[in-house]
């Protein structure tokens, strides 16, 4: 490993280090603005300027050399370099001196102020005044979708924004046009960037060039309450950073986990948050003679629980929907056991997983980070540039390092990367696995919801089961059987059995007359209008779907205001933090419930969170284990299930990635990119900047 | 330099001629399988010759041709500026040298002339669209400046006056020949030689001159040992 003197002091790093990281290692901060660990290397914002000691007599850029590229001293003496010498003082003024030279002094009125790297660092190594005279250069404005909105003359050229388009997100809509003091950055695409990740580029420009178009001149970086917390818009988990002020969730930002989102999130997590402040659920309705009216807590519980009561066990049944949080469908199920009934089901859009048969069967095995040492993977029915936008960036990395092959069974679908597609038909999968997998190392396996949610999803599910463990997918030191879920609630529902119990009801059998009484945990996404005459209990957060046929509606918390656990796919337990509270008479699910037990005289027995947790984990040890994912036993109980798989082909399940939950559908900002997508539709509200088009003439030589 | 876009107004389709169509597969085939980017200046620059500028749908059909993204062929496309992003004049494009030897030598007074009978700006055409012209950096002819380029051909030692007379044979279609536009050969000396005039160099009188010289420098020196050797030997 090469040896390096930093400033005088010796130390060693990994082969390959850039300067600009090992510096970093040993705690000396290098100033940069192109340089970004997770992006190619540029090298051409010249900040990170160092001196090599006995190297060129110039200073070098730290970001585009390693400590491998440098010559050792006399006597074989460790390399030299200098962080601070009077050499790079000046090299870094200097830079610093013509960066700002055509930047904008708008700081006051800049919505990057106050978390903007030129800022921070213009403290460092700008000087007071400028020496230039002559002209500052304007830029004209670029139209990048709903999301992003440029102020182009802010821009400083380091082409992180085009970079990550290409590289990460995986469509090449960006670009640097013209050259010298005309660079420009510029999208390509009239409707807009058309990637899941594209917001992604406002974190990622050190000045305010891209900044949050639906939040403009909302609030200051320094003004935001941060509370750390988990999004639940897909099952991946992402780490977020949710932002408020006052009672108000503003922004929401990524949080590093390099074994599950690194650092990017998909549009829908960050910006899905303007729909917690509309079409809210504030307080509990009562429907009477066909219409809602407001009532109180007491009376709606009364009413609910005597609702229960008179059905009795068998004719009562609990379906928990797409983000309801692992304690609430705990107390639920709970509540439910003790009224008798054992129809309960957290598998909202019908997919055929059973818990029983292990927790191998339904998590995403391998891990999301073991996505990288796969060397083939075959996708059946997912489509995960929509299902899980920030996983699929991670396949699109491990593909960009070659010598990986990927494909398909369902729809033809682009997801940045080359597939070889299979056709739509399940039938032929352990062919198409056994011939994908041939001669590879670590193959892998991602079953999504279009193959799951069928008549024959179990059938699938086995037949993919046996053929992993025939064909290598499963072995000593690796189980690349994954399945991925859309649903952030699914894994903890199916881990703590919220499915039917000895004869009970599954969510279709419940719709089809099964039940009287039908208690919604925020599910949405059924077809209520085959409840009939089942008196609807919808307890959630949104006057979506089910709110519209509830009899009885209970306002609940929205993952921003609540301490809630989800398990994300991989069987990875972490928990939500409350950033705000609940609006109105809103309260936190699990009280709800726990104040409907003791109406319906079934008191739950635990009068707080940790008396909830404490007896969640006595059941469920593994979620105690935030952070971690428990081992999870073998697959052969599923590749034994057996079953026909029929000749239906595959259909996607996300239509539209814009609009998938409750939240989504109430948010302007998703509805904005949902028609944007479409391209049909400019959003009205939103400032209209585009590229023009014109000839700009007028050569001044 | 100045802002480049793309024309406002660009032709509905590009199709390379079938002449042009096999030159651009024998060129991508020059590259390993993969690397076929690497032909992307070559095909946009065929581009330009055919339609005489590189207009949007040409970008595009490079970008297909190739594998690569539209973004990407254009950054190369807006990069150089040698190409023409907007129509150019039917007849000719006039590029003028604008940098310091050419400057020094009166470029300045042809490019008022092109702002007089051409356009009143750069890229612009002229009023029957036959012409057009630009300032460019220096295109190496500084012996022979100031100059002008006109599509691969250079015209060379302009003035005002042969300038106008370069543009009027143009127009004519009946340009002048390319190279110095007064009586010089190339860049050789203005007016004929002004050094190596001696008719004895080429005589062949000169012949083994120097050898003669050296011989002579032996002779002396060796007399002169000779002589102090004389003068030695007596006192011994």
């Amino acid at each position: 490993m090469p040896k390096l003197n930093i400033d005088g002091t010796d130390y060693e790093f990994e082969n390959g280090t850039p300067l600009i990281e090992a510096c970093g290692q040993v705690g000396i901060e290098i100033p940069r603005f192109c340089y970004h660990e997770r992006l190619s290397i540029a090298g051409n914002c010249r900040m990170c300027l160092i001196e090599v000691v006995g190297g060129p007599p110039k200073p070098q850029a730290s970001c585009a050399m390693t400590v491998n590229d440098l010559r050792p001293g006399k006597d074989n003496a460790p390399p030299q370099i200098k962080t601070n010498s009077p050499m790079v003082q000046n090299a870094r003024h200097g830079v610093m001196e013509f960066l700002l030279i055509n930047h904008p002094l708008d700081c006051p009125i800049c919505d990057q102020g106050g978390e903007c790297d030129l800022q921070d660092q213009a403290m460092g190594y700008g000087i007071d005044s400028s020496r230039f005279i002559e002209n500052k250069r304007a830029v004209e404005e670029k139209f990048l979708g709903p999301l992003v909105k440029t102020v182009m003359t802010r821009c400083i050229q380091c082409t992180r924004c085009v970079r990550f388009m290409t590289e990460v997100a995986g469509v090449e809509e960006m670009g640097a046009i013209s050259r010298g003091e005309d660079m420009e950055i510029v999208g390509t695409i009239e409707k807009g960037l058309t990637s899941e990740l594209s917001a992604n580029i406002i974190d990622l420009c050190p000045v305010g060039a891209l900044t949050s178009k639906p939040t403009a001149f909302h609030a200051r970086s320094w003004e935001f309450r941060k509370t750390e917390s988990i999004d639940v818009n897909d099952a991946l988990g992402a780490n977020i950073r949710v932002d408020a002020r006052g009672n108000e969730v503003v922004r929401v930002l990524p949080r590093v986990n390099d074994a599950i989102n690194e650092e990017w999130i998909s549009d829908k997590t960050r910006y899905v948050v303007d729909g917690l402040k509309t079409q809210r659920l504030d307080k509990p309705y009562i429907r009477e003679n066909g219409k809602l009216r407001p009532g109180s807590w007491d009376e709606a519980l009364k009413l609910v629980a005597a609702k229960l009561k008179a059905a009795g066990g068998g004719r009562t049944g609990a379906i928990a929907g797409d983000l309801a949080g692992v304690e609430e469908m705990f107390a639920l199920k709970d509540l439910f056991a003790r009224l008798g009934s054992t129809n309960v089901d957290c598998r909202q859009d019908g997919a055929r997983l059973d818990p029983s048969l292990g927790r191998a069967s339904y998590l995403f095995s391998s891990g999301i980070a073991a996505i990288e040492d796969a060397d083939a993977l075959l996708i059946i029915g997912s489509n995960p540039r929509l299902e899980a936008p920030v996983l699929n960036a991670r396949v699109r990395k491990r593909w960009l390092r070659g010598g990986f092959t990927v494909s398909v069974i369902l729809e033809n679908a682009d997801l940045t990367y080359p597939v070889q597609y299979l056709g739509a038909n399940a039938e032929g999968l352990a062919a198409a696995a056994v011939q994908a997998f041939a001669g590879k190392q670590k193959p892998m396996m991602i079953i999504g919801g279009s193959a799951l949610a069928r008549a024959d999803g179990a059938a699938i599910l086995a037949a993919a089961a046996k053929v992993a463990l025939t064909a290598g997918v499963v072995k000593d030191g690796w189980n690349g059987f994954n399945v991925l879920h859309t649903a952030a609630s699914r894994v903890g529902g199916l881990d703590i059995g919220f499915v039917p119990g000895a004869g009970g009801r599954d969510v279709a059998a419940m719709l089809n007359g099964g039940v009287d009484v039908l208690y919604l945990l925020g599910a949405d996404e059924i077809d209520l209008s085959r409840t009939g005459k089942a008196f609807v209990v919808y307890q959630g957060t949104h006057g979506d779907a089910g709110a519209h046929r509830a009899d009885v509606i209970l306002p609940g918390a929205a993952y921003t205001e609540k301490f809630a656990t989800y398990v994300n796919t991989e069987g990875r337990p972490q928990m939500t933090s409350r950033a705000v509270f609940p609006p109105g008479d809103a309260k936190e699910d699990w009280a709800i419930l726990r104040a409907l037990s003791a109406e319906a005289g079934q008191t739950l027995p635990y009068d707080n969170l940790s008396e909830l947790r404490a007896a969640l984990y006595v059941k469920f040890p593994h979620l105690a284990a935030l952070g971690t994912v428990a081992a999870h036993g073998s697959l052969d109980a599923l590749a034994h299930l057996g079953g026909a798989i029929n000749r239906e082909p595959l259909r996607a399940t996300i239509a539209d990635f814009y609009l998938t939950n409750p939240i989504a559908r109430a948010s302007r900002t998703m509805a904005d990119c949902s028609r944007a997508r479409l391209g049909a539709v400019e959003p009205a509200h939103a400032t209209v900047q585009r590229l023009p088009t014109y000839q700009s003439v007028g050569s001044t030589g | 330099m100045s802002v480049r876009r793309l024309n406002p107004d660009q032709p509905s389709g590009f199709a390379f001629s079938q002449a042009n169509l096999d030159w651009a597969y024998a060129t991508i085939a020059k590259y390993p399988a993969g690397k076929q980017a690497s032909a992307v200046i070559p095909l946009l620059w065929r581009a330009q010759q055919q339609e005489a500028w590189l207009t949007k749908p040409a970008i595009e059909h490079v970008a297909g041709m190739l594998d690569m993204a539209y973004v990407r062929v254009l950054e190369v496309a807006t990069f150089y500026t040698q190409f023409q992003l907007s129509p150019v004049g039917k007849v000719a494009h006039v590029q003028v040298c604008g940098t310091t030897p050419c400057q020094l030598r009166g470029s300045e007074k042809l490019l008022s002339l092109c702002r007089t009978r051409i356009a009143p700006r750069a890229h612009e055409l002229s009023a029957d669209s036959k012409f057009s012209w630009e300032e460019v950096e220096c295109l190496g002819a500084c012996v022979n400046a100031p100059m002008v380029m006109i599509d691969k051909d250079t015209y060379e030692d302009l003035t005002e006056v042969s300038f106008g007379a370069l543009i009027d044979g143009f127009e004519r279609g009946t340009p002048p020949k390319p190279g110095p536009q007064i009586a010089r050969v190339l860049s050789a000396p203005v007016g004929g030689q002004t050094t190596l005039k001696d008719a004895k160099l080429y005589d062949g009188s000169n012949v083994g001159t120097w050898r003669t010289a050296f011989d002579e420098r032996e002779r002396v020196k060796a007399e002169k040992a000779a002589a102090v050797a004389a003068a030695a030997a007596p006192k011994a």
